[in-house]
């Protein structure tokens, strides 16, 4: 009684089998990733199995950018090389002033007995190519974990932030930029000091300032900047500037859209900024201090 | 293997070139491209060509692995293009018999059906994960890759059509 079919028409498990087997895996996979986030070694594993095809699907692109490069005319090198003579100049005048005033703002800050700003490392880095995902905004850098990125750094151009860094492989980096649906920034009004949360509107290329209320004082025009309250970007970069409120009295809140300062879409070069050198004291601390039950402690550290 | 109208009979496909196509498929989907939304998915296009003309050589695991790679290298959702195409996979080869029969722009169409739904599954899983809507212009690579599928039956067949003998009384 041969009930097992003839081993030369054995073709393993049904398609259908096998489909559901895969699909659970991916599904699964899926999941691990968008929820807890335990995929990150697998994928660094796979990214680092896919960097040498990745290698070579940039290798053409880079061969046309150096080459392009090489055979840039004379007269355009001259023309950009008097710019930049001007600007230096103009950089120069203001770096002048800059010491007197940075040592001017240091006396004061010590007056009002605010923290010092600390100066923060900064890594040039250079867009390879965005990120060919279609439903999220991301570049990658050239610079990764072995030139010291770390996951969490503020990247910013020559006028403004363009994103944080989301991913670091060994020799490359992923940033989101300010303008994914998914990335949250918080920014400080300059006419105003008002401070509110720009997030990514996710059609690409304007940021929203969500629960901002209907009566707020933001105008027209207004200039974005980090407020630095979160520890991540340092306070005072350009980000957006406000292009459309509509303040309609159905709604709670404002619908404010702005657009980036800086060109998350054209340049080249970033820098990549470490955080300050000294990390402010943990915020744990503080809120401890006026609970009834730790009043021996806080005696003790008086006595 | 061949069945349909076809005027030749065709030499059995070599292996290492079923792995050379997918490769520069690959590498055509790793390719930087800057910012042009609606780029035809040449892996999806390979994968569904050998999927409908090999479908014994041509698994749903290999389509899962590539998805998977592709993934890793693009930073997308671990899993998303697996998934897209391990269901890819299995539709073409549950078709490969049907759509050998129709010429070769009626064969674009079952292509362009099967490459949009691809194009849906993921749309619906990143919308699922909280993502944005990329916009229409995300469709139109699928229209592409389903207008590209002559010139990829033309080319991906050549090397089978060449014959091994040259001989004036048999022409096959």
């Amino acid at each position: 009684m041969e009930t097992t079919p003839p081993p030369f028409f054995n073709r393993g498990p049904a398609p259908l089998v096998r489909l559901t087997f895969f699909a659970a895996l991916a599904v699964f996979l899926m999941v691990l990733d968008a929820r807890f986030r335990y995929a990150e070694s697998l994928r660094q594993v796979l990214a680092f199995a896919a960097y040498p095809l990745q290698r070579v699907a940039t290798a053409p692109a880079q061969l046309f950018g150096s080459a392009a490069e090489f055979f840039t005319s004379q007269v355009a090198l001259e023309r950009e090389n008097a710019q930049l003579r001007a600007r230096q100049l103009q950089a120069a005048r203001d770096l002048m002033t800059r010491d007197s005033l940075a040592a001017e703002n240091a006396r004061l800050r010590s007056l009002l007995d605010a923290r010092e700003r600390l100066p923060r490392k900064s890594t040039f880095a250079e867009i390879l190519y965005s990120g060919r995902d279609p439903f999220s905004r991301k570049v990658i850098i050239d610079k990764g974990a072995m030139a010291g990125i770390q996951p969490g750094l503020a990247v910013v151009d020559d006028i403004g932030v363009i994103g944080q860094v989301t991913r670091v492989h060994p020799l490359l980096a992923e940033v989101t930029l300010v303008t994914d649906k998914e990335q949250a920034i918080p920014v400080q009004v300059v006419r105003n000091g008002l401070r509110a949360v720009a997030f990514g509107s996710g059609d690409g290329s304007t940021l929203d300032l969500r629960f901002m209320a209907a009566n707020a004082d933001i105008q027209n025009g207004d200039t974005l900047v980090t407020s630095g309250i979160d520890g991540t970007y340092p306070a005072g970069l350009p980000v957006a500037r406000v292009a459309r409120i509509e303040r309609d009295a159905a709604y709670a809140f404002a619908k404010i859209t702005c657009v980036p300062t800086a060109g998350t879409g054209q340049h080249s070069q970033v820098l990549v900024l470490s955080p300050e050198a000294r990390t402010p004291p943990p915020a744990e601390s503080e809120p401890a201090a006026p609970r009834p039950a730790k009043g021996k402690r806080l005696k003790r550290r008086e006595g | 293997m061949e069945i349909g109208r076809q005027e030749r009979i065709l030499l059995p496909v070599k292996g290492s070139f079923m792995v050379l196509t997918m490769t520069l498929a690959l590498l055509f989907n790793l390719f930087p491209w800057r910012d042009v939304s609606g780029l035809p998915d040449m892996l999806a296009l390979v994968l569904a060509f050998w999927c409908i003309h090999e479908p014994r050589k041509m698994g749903i695991g290999t389509a899962w692995i590539l998805g998977l790679i592709l993934d890793a290298g693009n930073g997308t959702l671990l899993g998303q293009h697996a998934f897209a195409y391990s269901v890819l996979a299995f539709a073409s080869i549950a078709l490969a018999r049907r759509v050998l029969w129709f010429p070769l722009w009626q064969q674009a169409i079952h292509v362009l059906v099967l490459l949009f739904s691809c194009q849906l599954l993921m749309l619906a899983v990143r919308m699922f994960s909280g993502s944005a809507f990329p916009g229409y212009a995300y469709f139109a690579g699928s229209v592409i890759a389903a207008a590209l599928w002559p010139a990829a039956s033309f080319l991906l067949l050549m090397p089978q059509r060449q014959p091994e003998l040259v001989d004036e009384n048999r022409p096959i």
